[in-house]
């Protein structure tokens, strides 16, 4: 049984300090961590639940940080290395062009060894050209640390240079799990926590709001899952620059981490555990979202009921959908998510960038 | 005001402001008489369906079953035996039923049952077999009285649970014989409990629709109210999520409830969601929620008090749906069954079967402890 004193607690919306967090989630009551978070949620956005129309461009596949967690990565010389050349980026905006209320362009990829900074800021250009009303959100810490590197720039030069060139929001990954320990094991070339935090710290205090995110479910602690909250948790009070926090279920297929340490995909229940438990004690973040492309639909449907406000957008559907080979109307996902937010009793909100609703 | 969204149709509806308050405070009573206790109305179900509160509705039927249930989570070691797929009833819902002579139709001969058998004790904790067939349209009850009797004395130690009421009522109706003998006949030749499917929603308006050419409401009741008397133990389910409204949803559930008050010999209670895909509904009928499972789950533990037992079958509510419903008033998870064949031909995603070892890990990582039964829920062996 969960203490009386931290029940009340949670039921108050206090914070919650490490080791209340962490007593929280040895109780293993679902469903109190459930409508709490509910509650917290209703506090927060009411009725809503919000969505985006997007699309994904992932701009290369190639990477010199070969992390042992990702399956997407392929080092250089790979047959199933693939690099998008301007061109190319231009004929995927062309198919875009079709989208109707497209709000936001979502650009994250590898870190390709031998692409420099103009490159990408020339990606950002076209797209900027071509879209002038619609949104880029672009480039996670974990990119954003490699170009500085290359370059030689300070993390604040590049994001100027990014923001001037029409990046408007970054996005939350790269963060994994902060722990050094975990890091090493996991995406040992990859920037650490400190540096993650600090990379976001200097985009908020230029004006650039972020996501934030964590990856669960590999080889990390509980303990080192809940002190990962809690050092999000201090960055927002600092700067108030995140808008929404994702949770990543570890996938573990086709990855040399999950062969290794053979690993298995998180269960549903977990998922919902852990996003009632953060959504609690990430008390100063407004938004949730429930990742359906890694969640899948009907347990995204779910999460809606454990905290999170937001389905993300339409984009992963549509990946899905042509992957098997149909020519699905690209209106029917608007609906289809609308129709998964209605069902549970909230209201479809299509959101921009900055998570205000879209007249429609 | 209402809202109307899209224009389309919809198994849900917005309510009107004052409704909502209205049902507000029906809610808050449903939970004082739950707190106490107190059976549920018709009324309180159907404002249980109007809830959109999930995790409240877990919570009071999660506090149910704790209290009714305990910590305990059954499970099977167990094996189908789908005898034949041939059917002469062809029900809409039904992807596994075929014409005799059509594709994909068999029909098992006695050594093929013993080789399924022999070969799903393989595993050694195996105890018991699950046997529900289509309606074969030669076959005589002699033939089925047959197999029971031999698989009763090859296997004397396997404990048998078969034929839904359904095919009870098809027995009497192809012998001439009276339900009570049909079941006094396979009781003396091994039987140890009968199958709970076969009631999908008993309402005479759904039956009619769906699946005119078997037995009905009243025949399905009548063969589980005859086995209770005779001592045979039998299992009640319910197939939802096609043209049902809500409203049947639970005058099923209370149909259920008034034969147990009567008799008390229903084991468990084993909600099915339709799994619309290769079925004669496939095009109109889209599957349900998860979000619906779980309510319907929890709905169906609160409003069936006199029920021991509700089960997550996770063959159709997959295996992390099932687990999470584990939270949502199940207390029993069904069985590593050897291989699925009448789901999987309705496109079930999850596996044809489960190993004891992930049935007893998917129960422990949520604090609970798993217990393998026999079809009579008797504990074989608690899993500590």
């Amino acid at each position: 049984m969960i203490d009386k004193n931290l029940r009340e607690k949670v039921e108050n919306q206090e914070r919650l300090n490490f080791d209340e967090a962490l007593e929280l989630y040895r109780e293993n009551d679902l469903l109190f961590l459930a409508r709490a978070a509910r509650r917290i949620k209703e506090s927060k956005s009411g009725k809503k639940i919000f969505y985006i129309i997007n699309r994904h461009i992932n701009l290369t596949n190639i990477c010199s940080s070969n992390c042992p967690l990702c399956a997407f990565q392929c080092r250089s010389g790979d047959n199933r290395g693939y690099t998008l050349e301007l061109d190319d980026v231009e004929k995927i905006l062309n198919d875009f062009g079709e989208i109707r209320n497209l709000s936001e362009i979502h650009i994250v990829s590898a870190l390709h060894p031998e692409k420099n900074f103009n490159y990408y800021l020339d990606v950002i250009k076209l797209v900027k050209k071509k879209f002038p009303a619609v949104s880029i959100n672009a480039f996670t810490p974990a990119e954003i640390f490699n170009f500085a590197q290359k370059e030689n720039k300070t993390f604040a030069e590049i994001l100027t240079a990014l923001k001037s060139a029409g990046v408007e929001t970054l996005p939350g990954g790269g963060a994994e799990i902060f722990s050094p320990r975990v890091r090493e094991i996991i995406c040992p070339k990859k920037l650490s926590g400190e540096q993650w935090l600090k990379i976001m710290r200097t985009a908020h205090k230029l004006g650039i709001k972020t996501n934030a995110s964590m990856m669960f479910g590999h080889v990390e602690t509980i303990e080192e899952r809940i002190e990962h909250l809690i050092k999000i948790r201090e960055l927002q009070d600092e700067t108030g620059g995140f808008q929404a926090m994702m949770l990543f279920p570890f996938f573990p297929a086709n990855t040399e981490l999950g062969e290794k340490f053979n690993l298995r995909p998180v269960g549903a229940w977990e998922n919902l555990k852990m996003l009632a438990l953060s959504r609690i004690i990430l008390d100063n973040f407004d938004h949730f979202k429930a990742f359906w492309v890694m969640m899948t639909l009907p347990v995204a449907q779910l999460a809606l009921g454990f905290g999170a406000d937001d389905l993300d957008g339409t984009i992963g559907e549509e990946k899905i959908i042509h992957a098997a080979g149909s020519g699905e109307n690209k209106n029917i996902s608007r609906e289809t998510l609308s129709e998964i937010i209605s069902e549970v009793g909230y209201i479809p909100a299509e959101r921009n960038s900055f998570y205000e609703e879209k007249i429609l | 005001m209402e809202f109307e969204i899209f224009g389309r149709k919809k198994n849900y509806r917005r309510l009107k402001r004052g409704e909502c308050l209205h049902i507000r405070s029906e809610l808050e009573k449903i939970e004082q008489k739950i707190l106490r206790e107190e059976r549920l109305t018709f009324d309180d179900g159907i404002n249980l369906f109007d809830c959109k509160n999930l995790a409240w509705l877990g919570m009071l039927a999660d506090e149910v079953r704790r209290k009714k249930c305990g910590d305990i989570v059954y499970y099977n070691v167990n094996c189908h035996v789908n005898l034949t797929n041939i059917c002469s009833a062809r029900c809409k819902f039904c992807a596994f039923g075929r014409d005799e002579n059509s594709l994909g139709a068999y029909s098992m001969t006695t050594e093929q049952i013993i080789n399924l058998i022999e070969d799903a004790l393989k595993d050694p904790n195996m105890t018991g077999l699950h046997i529900v067939s289509g309606l074969h349209p030669t076959w005589k009850f002699e033939n089925y009285l047959e197999i029971v009797k031999v698989i009763h004395e090859k296997f004397p130690n396997l404990y048998i649970k078969g034929f839904t009421g359904v095919e009870i009522t098809h027995f009497a109706k192809i012998s001439g014989r009276t339900v009570e003998n049909i079941l006094t006949e396979l009781k003396n030749a091994g039987l140890q409990a009968i199958a709970g499917g076969g009631a999908e929603i008993l309402s005479d308006r759904i039956r009619n629709l769906l699946c005119p050419k078997k037995a009905t409401a009243a025949e399905w009741l009548n063969v589980a109210r005859t086995a209770h008397k005779l001592g045979i133990k039998t299992n009640a389910s319910m197939l939802y999520g096609h043209i049902e409204t809500f409203a049947e949803r639970i005058e099923h559930l209370i149909k259920l409830r008034e034969l147990q008050d009567e008799t008390g010999g229903f084991q468990t209670f084993i909600p099915f969601p339709f799994l619309p895909k290769n079925t004669a509904l496939e095009k109109e009928i889209k599957q349900t929620s998860m979000w619906d499972d779980l309510r319907t789950m929890a709905i169906s533990r609160l409003m069936l008090d006199n029920f021991d037992n509700i089960k997550a079958y996770w063959v159709m509510l997959t295996v992390p749906v099932a687990q999470v419903a584990l939270n949502f008033g199940a207390n029993d998870i069904d069985g590593t069954i050897h291989k699925e064949n009448i789901l999987h031909d309705a496109g079930a995603t999850s596996p044809t079967n489960l190993a004891e070892d992930e049935i007893i890990k998917i129960i422990r990582e949520i604090g609970r402890t798993p217990a393998a039964c026999d079809c009579n829920f008797n504990i074989l062996r608690l899993i500590k």
